[in-house]
């Protein structure tokens, strides 16, 4: 089949298998930083945005994003240099392997909640698994992000360009 | 030189952390060729069996089939996957695939092709005619049972550890000093208890994986998720029957290892696909086949006997292990050592001790190098006897640690005679102590809703590195503009060994670390390091950077001193040029550097290799406080607590982030990782839907703190931290629900269920389960 979307705000038409999951099929389009972990939607490696909300793109089937927008860490780097930079600077890093899930995920819950406190944090990331940092050097560059971006979240920007 | 402390001891951020953060294709899979063939791996589905028959001719019919092969295909020449020093003490007990099967899981052939459909379907068609046996699934039947799982005559162990293969013995082992019997008989106080820890899987999260293929040369390269390239190279070598010089291994950024990447799990079976082909070849771990066929936590029962006067002094110490290495015996001869020598030395009035174990074979998955490496099942079951011992005596159980924790200068016997040169084991307990507000909330304080809050404690050491054994070597050389390069062969997993090898280097050289880039680990290129397992990187590879680097100030010194027109003891060097001592005249390390390059016979170049002839132990005290629902027994986890003693800390963010981690794992432990198996021995945890591991919602507040000891022959004071940091959760979560409940849990995990248990068969006897 063929599908037709947007992947990192480019167009996009390909033929594709109609089993393909949409892990693959981003990885197929070099979009390297998606990530498997463990093929059950347990793990969260492999988040995408599409049109906006996180997405486990292991369980979900190419097919579907047709006619959508998929952005993956690819499309973000510059979102993701900024706050990767607070989860470095508190070693969160680590092995890395689980770092693009996450940070999809942050900047979904950026956009989602205002002030979220620590439990909400951590309710909201609980599906992105880690096995390297024991999550608090993750909450701590989370919370300094957040701390920090405050007064220029792009929620607050669009806000004051809207009339 | 004098040098002025810039990097050491400070949070620096980790050299390729923002391409990490960023998500840069720098991980296996990310960098291999795009026409890899796919490979993977047909299993067995019984416990044991052996191949009566197999035809792969429907397999190799179906188009884009490269090969399919078999045990006909491979070298008829056993070796062990263990990644450690040769001669391995691991049994050389392994072909590539074997006729026979000895576990669910088990390699049965290997597929290759040009994608996964065609490979999924090939594994389907290769009809195989199993011949199934009896297994051995409980590894308490295992020794002198009548079925034997190694009755091959090629099977070979090349290190003497008490084996005998007719009797599923995988290794024996008895060391003593003094006459325990004798003292526990006279003491006071004696408790005898067994504990039983569960294999447990290291989740790394990127899987096993490995690609390979042949250079220019018709060299075989392999790229792997990979601690230990340089024995991986000697391992494909036995294995393949190839000639070392004919192999190159290749480690990339890697996600994860903890233990389980010291094993060569996936890299053999690609490389034989390039072999027998040709062609580049790739296979990747699903997460299931990480789950069933990998390396995990040895299995082990624990029997401990302790004696203590009438004080609570502890006089004697006796350890009996049980020890389930699986179908195969990597790492089963050396992670049972740990079990005894790395936990019995933290009590450092013993007069005596008696440790003995048996390593056994089964049919189950072979077990491997996991974080701690059977110190983390002997601190579970010391620790927990020292618990219990407290509680028999009535006495805190942090007042019985404080009285007879090792302390600095205590020769240790159980500790292979080593002397204690560093060590802040009590201001480790103190701290912690404080920061739990113990004194406060010992035991436990009932909420009135149900639920009651109890506090435990327990600690742990490790070594750094293996003594006499491990050896690392470090490169580095001046280039133009008089950067570094430093080359090592230690494989940092994302424990951020490449930025602190450089901190260590540029303290050295005085210097800041971003003038000095790090490469590893390539064995064609880096110099060689056993790798990075046994905690060994910081302070065996970090001596060797500190070697490496005043042999090189030697270099950079006698080559400004040619260019003043000085003999070398006229000069020193500052980190930026050499300069005569008595005049103003010098020459930038830049200036030196671009002329070596131009008309030069002497290369600013030089390496080093360490290995260190003791293993200094550093120290945590863990404390835990939970929360357990009375009625259903349930835990939570609302808060850990834990003090380090690893010397000198010479990244703090990443000595707290191994630190967190390592809890981490061991709160999962603690609680529910276990490797499950059906009747017919069947992998039922084979998924991370049924192995759960912890999610941030499930550790609680982890509070870590450093109490430093300077060890002298660490390099800035500095010993290991990777592995200690997982064994204290076990006991001490075991603790806080005996605190709480009067139920000890001598069984991992820490179920509600084994709770409630306790609680009914203590309303029963009135006794502690």
């Amino acid at each position: 089949m063929i599908i037709h979307l947007y992947l990192n705000d480019k167009e996009l038409k390909q033929e594709i298998a109609d089993d393909m999951l949409l892990l693959d099929f981003l990885r197929d389009n070099q979009c390297y930083s998606v990530k498997g972990g463990c093929e059950t939607s347990n793990c969260g490696l492999c988040t995408v945005l599409v049109e906006d909300k996180p997405v486990l793109s292991c369980s979900t089937l190419a097919a579907r994003v047709d006619g959508k927008h998929v952005v993956t860490l690819e499309g973000l780097q510059e979102e993701a240099s900024e706050l990767g930079a607070f989860l470095a600077d508190q070693g969160a890093d680590q092995c890395g392997f689980c770092s693009p899930g996450l940070v999809i995920s942050i900047l979904a819950m950026k956009k989602e909640l205002d002030h979220p406190s620590d439990e909400e944090i951590k309710e909201y990331l609980a599906g992105n698994l880690c096995r390297c940092t024991g999550y608090m050097s993750q909450l701590r560059g989370i919370k300094q992000y957040f701390s920090e971006c405050r007064f220029h979240s792009p929620s607050q920007s669009e806000g004051s360009t809207e009339k | 030189m004098k040098r002025v402390n810039q990097s050491v001891n400070k949070p620096i951020r980790k050299k390729d952390a923002m391409a990490l953060v960023t998500g840069k294709p720098v991980y296996t899979q990310d960098i291999a060729p795009k026409d890899c063939l796919v490979v993977k791996v047909l299993r067995s589905p019984h416990a044991h069996a052996r191949i009566r028959a197999i035809n792969t001719q429907p397999a190799l019919k179906i188009p884009g089939i490269a090969c399919v092969l078999t045990y006909k295909d491979v070298p008829d020449k056993r070796f062990t996957l263990a990644g450690q020093t040769f001669p391995e003490p691991s049994p050389y007990d392994r072909l590539i695939l074997d006729e026979t099967l000895r576990f669910i899981g088990d390699a049965v052939a290997i597929v290759a092709g040009e994608n996964e459909k065609v490979v999924e379907k090939a594994l389907k068609r290769i009809k195989v005619d199993y011949e199934v046996l009896e297994p051995v699934l409980d590894f308490r039947k295992a020794l002198d049972n009548k079925v034997i799982i190694h009755p091959e005559e090629s099977w070979k162990s090349l290190v003497n550890v008490g084996a005998d293969q007719k009797r599923n013995l995988c290794a024996h082992g008895e060391d003593r000093y003094g006459d325990a019997d004798a003292i526990i008989r006279d003491c006071a106080w004696t408790i005898e208890q067994t504990y039983h820890t569960k294999a447990n899987q290291q989740v790394t999260m990127e899987t096993f994986r490995t690609f390979t293929y042949q250079d220019a040369f018709g060299r075989l390269t392999c790229v792997s998720s990979t601690q230990i390239p340089f024995h991986a190279r000697r391992i494909l070598s036995n294995a393949l029957d190839l000639p070392k010089s004919q192999i190159r291994v290749i480690k990339p950024r890697i996600g994860g290892g903890f233990g389980s990447k010291q094993t060569v799990i996936s890299e053999i079976y690609p490389a034989l696909v390039t072999l027998k082909t040709g062609k580049p070849a790739m296979i990747i771990y699903t997460r299931q086949e990480s789950q069933i066929a990998s390396s995990p936590r040895h299995e082990m029962e624990v029997t401990v006997r302790l004696g203590a006067d009438e004080a609570g002094i502890i006089k004697g110490i006796d350890m009996q292990v049980l020890s389930n290495t699986g179908a195969y015996g990597e790492h089963g001869p050396t992670t049972v050592v740990l079990t005894g020598h790395k936990s019995i030395p933290l009590y450092g009035k013993a007069q005596a001790y008696r440790f003995g174990y048996d390593v056994v074979y089964t049919n189950k998955m072979s077990s491997g190098a996991y974080r701690g490496y059977g110190a983390t099942q002997g601190i579970f079951a010391l620790e927990s006897a020292v618990n219990e011992l407290a509680a028999k005596m009535n006495m805190d159980p942090v007042r019985i640690r404080e009285i007879n924790m090792v302390d600095k200068g205590d020769v240790m016997p159980a500790y292979f005679g080593e002397t204690l040169s560093s060590c802040a084991l009590s201001r480790c307990m103190k701290k912690a102590k404080e920061m739990m507000g113990w004194d406060e909330k010992y035991p436990c304080i009932d909420l009135g809703n149900g639920k009651v809050r109890s506090l435990g404690v327990a600690m742990a050491m490790q070594g750094s590195g293996i003594a006499g054994v491990d050896t690392a070597a470090v490169s580095i050389k001046v280039n133009d503009d008089g950067f570094y390069s430093m080359a090592i062969g230690a494989a940092d997993m994302g424990t951020g060994c490449d930025t602190i090898l450089a901190q260590i280097a540029a303290d050295c050289l005085n210097c800041s670390v971003d003038d000095i880039i790090v490469s590893g680990v390539d064995t064609d290129f880096s110099p060689y390091d056993t790798g990075s397992y046994a905690s060994s990187t910081t302070y065996v590879t970090g001596m060797a950077v500190v070697k490496t680097c005043e042999k090189l100030i030697e270099k950079i010194k006698q080559e400004g001193a040619k260019r003043l027109d000085d003999n070398i003891a006229a000069v020193d060097f500052d980190g930026d040029r050499v300069y005569l001592i008595n005049t103003d005249a010098s020459i930038s390390l830049k200036a030196l550097g671009n002329q070596a390059m131009c008309g030069n016979n002497t290369p600013l170049f030089t390496t080093a290799s360490f290995s260190s002839p003791v293993s200094p132990p550093p120290f945590i005290v863990g404390m835990a406080e939970v929360e357990i629902d009375k009625e259903t027994g349930a835990v939570d986890l609302i808060r850990y607590v834990a003090v380090v003693d690893c010397g000198t800390v010479i990244n703090p963010n990443l000595a707290r982030v191994q630190t967190e981690g390592g809890i981490a794992q061991g709160i999962g432990m603690a609680l529910y990782e276990d490797i499950v198996y059906t009747e017919d021995g069947r992998n039922a945890s084979n998924s991370l839907m049924q192995y759960k591991i912890p999610t941030r919602l499930d550790v609680g507040d982890i509070q870590v703190d450093f109490e430093s000891s300077y060890e002298p022959t660490g390099p800035f004071g500095a010993k290991s931290i990777g592995e200690l940091v997982i064994s204290t959760p076990p006991p001490a979560i075991a603790n806080a629900v005996y605190n709480g409940m009067h139920v000890q849990i001598r069984e991992l995990p820490i179920t509600a269920e084994k709770i409630v248990n306790g609680m009914t068969a203590d309303e029963k006897s009135s006794g502690i389960r």
